[in-house]
């Protein structure tokens, strides 16, 4: 009864950003050219490097194109669906209205987290998934069905990562306040995910790949599923991405339980 | 508005603009640990020069380069297209046009008053640059550091200008975000930001000789790393120099034109 009343929640708020995004439809053609511009720039790089070279730490230039992929899909659901709301909570948070938030009837994490989405924003989700078809025709081959099967498992990991080191984040914005260039800092530091994560092996010893797939999971995110496509994810991997995502969502849910209590009004 | 005007107030705006600098540094530390791009190139072409290098670029090379371009960036950059906007569209840039002194020289002074603390950032990175890489990640003659120190200052010229033109689109379109962020995205492919321009196929680089992006960070990064001698450097220096006349000569332009719609639709 209790989930059948969130999904209707869910329904509800998804419709109200729905119609909100509908007024603006002319949006659908900028956010359209913008994330193509972007893909563009996450590509030249990679279009330089691989110039050079046909093969980086073991990946090729399909293989590594793959994992750009990834890297848009991935932002295409954080501009579209995570960003916008978690956003909305910063404003709350600096003018003091998260108090009407919190004294409603429902879960207040699952309210600011689906209070806003932008749907032109998933314009992304297309560009990636254009980039997996061309990486495979480049690579002149096609991913086996329990490769592609991992990998939408591996989709669902990802997004529950990114959502959590966000909730993370947000929950930094309790102690810091000025909270909105925190999310440059974490956009940036998602700039890593760009690249197939044993591109790092060489820093200190490894040390950085280390960080990236244990400390800040982006090696799960962006590198893991475009092996699972490639069919070469080994299947502890696959469990390991499973616990580490629940294991890391259940911690981050704690840290927002634990700032919420700890909150107090603006204006007290 | 007078020269002489400009002149008597800008020690105190350059107060003004310092004081605020240094009040708000833990926001500039978060913006500074936001420009890490420079440090993923970095990694990533450190791996991919490992077996051999790359044109004349070795791993010390691709060092030295991307942190001089992580340092530059901090000095040669410019949010006033962001700021244009953000005023405009709250109208708290009329209380600025109210002033005896142009909004421009304000924007200018700011961003100006800020270098004392962007250096505290810079200067280290430069240092550990040396460390690493030794003597070679540094200007070895007086002349060069000359020319350095002019083509960061040619830099910011270019990101300042380059910004009020967009930002003063504004006035025209309801807001320039959209156009800021195109021209951020020719600025991160043309500049030299994300490998060094040398690295291109000669035509694309043919080019982005043409453009402006290449003047704001990659001019002044090739010249901290000595890539050239002193004709070239001259020569890249001109051009940055005509670059900066061409767009300080557009913001002009678009501004003017601009404020007086602002005042059109504000009074």
């Amino acid at each position: 009864m209790n989930l059948k009343r969130y999904l209707r929640l869910l329904g509800i708020q998804l419709k109200a950003s729905g119609l909100l995004s509908l007024q603006y439809r002319a949006d659908f053609f900028t956010e359209g050219l913008t994330s193509l511009f972007w893909t563009f720039t996450a590509l030249a790089p990679l279009f330089v490097v691989y110039g050079e070279r046909p093969n980086i730490e073991g990946w090729s230039f399909g293989e590594a194109l793959l994992v750009v992929g990834w890297f848009t899909l991935l932002q295409g659901i954080l501009e579209g669906a995570i960003n916008p709301s978690l956003t909305g909570v910063v404003e709350h948070i600096r003018k003091g209205t998260l108090d009407f938030v919190l004294l409603k009837p429902a879960d207040a994490q699952f309210l600011v987290s689906t209070q806003r989405f932008q749907p032109w924003r998933a314009f992304n989700v297309l560009t990636g998934v254009g980039l997996f078809v061309y990486a495979f025709t480049h690579l002149g081959r096609w991913p086996s069905v329990t490769g592609l099967l991992a990998s939408v498992l591996l989709l669902g990991t990802s997004t529950l990562l990114l959502y959590s080191l966000w909730i993370l984040t947000v929950s930094a914005a309790f102690f810091v306040v000025r909270v909105d260039n925190l999310t440059y800092l974490f956009t940036s530091i998602f700039d890593f995910a760009r690249w197939p994560s044993s591109v790092f092996q060489g820093v200190g010893r490894g040390a950085l790949t280390m960080v990236f797939t244990y400390v800040i999971p982006l090696a799960l995110m962006t590198t893991f599923p475009a092996q699972a496509m490639l069919g070469r994810l080994p299947f502890q991997s696959l469990l390991g991405a499973v616990a580490g995502a629940g294991i890391f969502a259940w911690g981050s849910r704690q840290v927002w339980l634990r700032s919420i209590r700890r909150y107090t009004s603006a204006s007290s | 508005m007078s020269a002489r005007t400009v002149l008597r107030a800008f020690p105190t705006l350059l107060r003004v603009g310092f004081a605020e600098a240094v009040a708000y540094r833990a926001e500039m530390l978060i913006w500074v640990l936001s420009t890490t791009m420079p440090l993923v190139n970095m990694v990533l072409w450190m791996a991919v020069s490992r077996e051999a290098p790359v044109g004349r670029f070795g791993e010390a090379d691709f060092i030295s380069y991307f942190l001089a371009t992580f340092a530059v960036r901090q000095l040669a950059t410019s949010w006033a297209a962001w700021l244009i906007n953000w005023e405009v569209k709250q109208g708290t840039l009329a209380m600025r046009l109210l002033r005896p002194i142009s909004p421009l020289w304000t924007y200018a002074v700011e961003s100006i008053a800020a270098f004392p603390m962007r250096l505290l950032v810079a200067v280290p990175v430069v240092l550990l640059s040396v460390a690493l890489v030794g003597e070679k990640a540094v200007p070895q003659h007086a002349w060069q550091w000359g020319f350095f120190v002019l083509s960061v200052i040619g830099g910011w010229a270019v990101a300042f200008l380059a910004n009020v033109a967009i930002g003063a689109l504004c006035f025209f379109l309801e807001s320039s975000q959209k156009v800021l962020e195109v021209w951020l995205v020719l600025f991160f492919v043309c500049s030299g930001y994300m490998y060094p321009v040398e690295l291109l196929p000669p035509t694309l680089r043919a080019i982005i000789d043409w453009l402006p992006f290449r003047y704001q960070i990659g001019v002044p990064v090739e010249m901290l790393t000595g890539a050239y001698g002193w004709q070239e450097s001259l020569r890249l220096l001109a051009a940055q120099w005509a670059w900066v006349a061409v767009l300080g000569g557009l913001a002009a332009v678009t501004w003017k034109q601009g404020v007086r719609r602002f005042a059109a639709f504000g009074g």
